[in-house]
């Protein structure tokens, strides 16, 4: 089979560590855009993002990056970014030559690498403190020279694992912003985070994983909807709140329809949601009730999270 | 020139000339490793391996200015010196060295948590071994051969005139040059042996031990082994014979001799293979940063 040069793609990969697993079977494959890997501590993300970029090797099964796997270092490393968890830095680097001296590596000139330097190190908001050694850094500036490393050479699959620990939040909202920037080139970005409101703010797809297997992978709203243990929950911002609640509990699939405390809106859960909105509809074109928003309540990656793996997803 | 532009240009020039973006990436790692290597308080140790005969010979030059300074004792010095390099060199000053330079070429960068950033770049892991066995030769022999000339100068240096034409008109320059090509062959040796050792095991000290028992063992074994141990092809290149009795007798090399050219050729062969070997070994390694 001929690899598809615009996907990443697992094929039964399993890494086992003597007896211990790391990830066991995982098969998917993903399209250029946002991919967070979710999961708790030791659910494999980190194995799984090493297994990607080749810094191990697979017990079983085969990886393939945009057609590429790492046995072919030159062609794959120049597509491929990785910023790691590992906070540690060669000894006496500064940041400027930490960036440098892998992009000369890459076959750049002097200029060339120069250039490509100062941008990353623009991009990544570490410019005015280049010159300084890596060892005097705060943790968030070392987590910022890592992804400023990692986006150097224009990759076209940038790798990010627990990118936005130690940030600050102005630091982190123009991580969020460049990870989304770079996304819209039609890039890959494929993050592991433990912040589960900006994963969900901007992921197009997610890899839920827990000891070692992948739980659910697809689109948030997606898996939502194959979580079928847990009725989905919407939420009616309404003028009659009283009224919607009896007509949605003549539904079979209405499991719970609660007015809210101020009266003007009902939470409802439903194992159909498709059959609610058509009564919604229904209800509105009919005058009876005058509606202002309706809005899913747990088709984010929090809600899914807990149904899945059960715990709350916040950062361990 | 946009930054696309330049991610293009570097693309097409790597895949039309293969052969100088590697030469570029060996030059680099050189460069880093060298800088990394050779500058650093961490290898403090080794510089002291290398100097130590210097500084005695030193001593004694200042200590016994009033000696007896004939051609007798021009013949002494330079049987003292000749023990000197086969006995301390390559017998422990050059191997211990080599072990702490070469093993901590990768192994090091596994205890340092770094070795990641060497394996996210676009070069072949052989380039990488190459590399860094450069450098790593290339700090080894520059610390030894700037050793042994020291020695080589201040064990002469006392005998005046007599000395200067022992060097000049004499045997001496000989054997500084003969002193000097072994010593870098040692380097080159001893470094390949660790380095793939160093592949090859988490801890490669133990490994090492084994390895000196082999180098002092081998001249007992048929000639065929003897091709295995580094000391073998050393022994036939060293201009002076050392003819040592007593509990020292045990580091004293009594090999097969061969013709000077296949003892160079020879070692420069097994390091090749020897590297080739650490070639392959590298393709192994994983970073699990946590199990070392």
């Amino acid at each position: 089979m001929t690899p598809d040069t615009s996907q990443i793609v697992f094929e039964g990969v399993s890494k086992f560590y003597g007896e211990v697993l790391g990830v066991n079977k995982v098969s998917f494959s993903l399209e250029p855009g946002i991919t967070s890997l979710v999961g708790p501590n030791g659910s494999g993300k980190t194995t799984l993002m090493n297994l990607l970029t080749g810094l191990i090797r697979p017990s079983q099964g085969a990886i393939h990056v945009l057609g590429l796997t790492p046995q072919q270092p030159i062609e794959f490393f120049r597509q491929v970014g990785y910023c790691t968890q590992f906070d540690s830095f060669p000894p006496g680097t500064n940041g400027y030559d930490f960036i440098y001296w892998p992009l000369r590596l890459h076959g750049f000139g002097h200029g060339q690498a120069a250039q490509l330097t100062n941008e990353a190190l623009e991009r990544a908001g570490m410019a005015q403190v280049a010159r300084r050694k890596v060892a005097g850094y705060s943790k968030g500036m070392r987590q910022r020279i890592r992804l400023a490393q990692a986006i150097a050479h224009h990759p076209s699959v940038l790798v990010l694992d627990e990118p936005l620990n130690g940030l600050d939040p102005m630091a982190r909202s123009e991580s969020i912003a460049l990870f989304e920037a770079i996304a819209k080139q039609g890039m890959h970005v494929i993050i592991s985070s433990h912040i589960l409101e900006e994963v969900d703010r901007i992921s197009d797809r997610v890899v839920l994983m827990s000891s070692g297997y992948v739980v659910a992978e697809g689109q948030i709203r997606e898996v939502r909807k194959e979580v079928r243990d847990h009725p989905m929950q919407i939420l009616v911002r309404c003028s009659n709140a009283a009224r919607l609640a009896a007509a949605a509990f003549e539904l079979d699939h209405v499991v719970e329809a609660k007015i809210l405390n101020d009266g003007h809106g009902v939470l409802v859960r439903t194992r159909d949601a498709e059959q609610f909105y058509l009564l919604l509809n229904k209800i509105v074109s009919g005058g009876l009730v005058e509606v202002d928003a309706v809005a899913p309540a747990d088709d984010d990656v929090n809600s899914i999270y807990q149904y899945l793996i059960g715990s709350d997803g916040g950062p361990a | 020139m946009s930054a696309q532009d330049l991610v293009v240009r570097a693309q097409r020039w790597s895949k039309e000339q293969p052969w100088r973006l590697f030469a570029s990436q060996v030059s680099i790692l050189v460069r880093n490793e060298v800088s990394r290597n050779l500058f650093t308080r961490r290898r403090i140790w080794i510089y002291l391996l290398a100097f130590v005969p210097a500084f005695i010979i030193l001593t004694h030059v200042i200590l016994d200015k009033n000696q007896p300074t004939g051609p007798a004792q021009i013949e002494n010095d330079t049987q003292v010196l000749a023990g000197i390099v086969q006995l301390y060199y390559f017998r422990l000053g050059i191997f211990f060295a080599c072990m702490g330079i070469f093993t901590w070429l990768f192994r090091g960068e596994m205890v340092e948590r770094t070795l990641h950033y060497q394996f996210l770049v676009p070069v072949r892991r052989e380039v990488l071994v190459v590399g860094k066995f450069i450098a790593g030769a290339a700090v080894a022999i520059a610390l030894f051969e700037t050793a042994v000339l020291a020695c080589f100068c201040l064990m002469y240096s006392r005998f005046g005139s007599a000395g200067k034409s022992y060097v000049f008109d004499g045997p001496g320059l000989g054997q500084l040059r003969s002193y000097l090509l072994v010593t870098a062959l040692a380097c080159l040796g001893y470094g390949v042996v660790f380095l793939a050792l160093s592949l090859l095991f988490k801890n490669p000290i133990i490994p090492g031990v084994v390895i000196m028992g082999w180098e002092a063992i081998a001249p007992i074994f048929p000639a065929w082994a003897q091709l295995l141990s580094v000391t073998f092809y050393l022994k036939n290149l060293c201009p002076v014979s050392l003819p040592i009795t007593g509990p020292l007798a045990i580091f004293t090399i009594v090999a097969e001799p061969v013709s000077p050219l296949i003892a160079v050729v020879g070692l420069l062969c097994l390091t090749i293979a020897i590297l080739v070997l650490s070639c392959f070994l590298i393709h192994r390694m994983e970073i699990t940063y946590t199990t070392e």
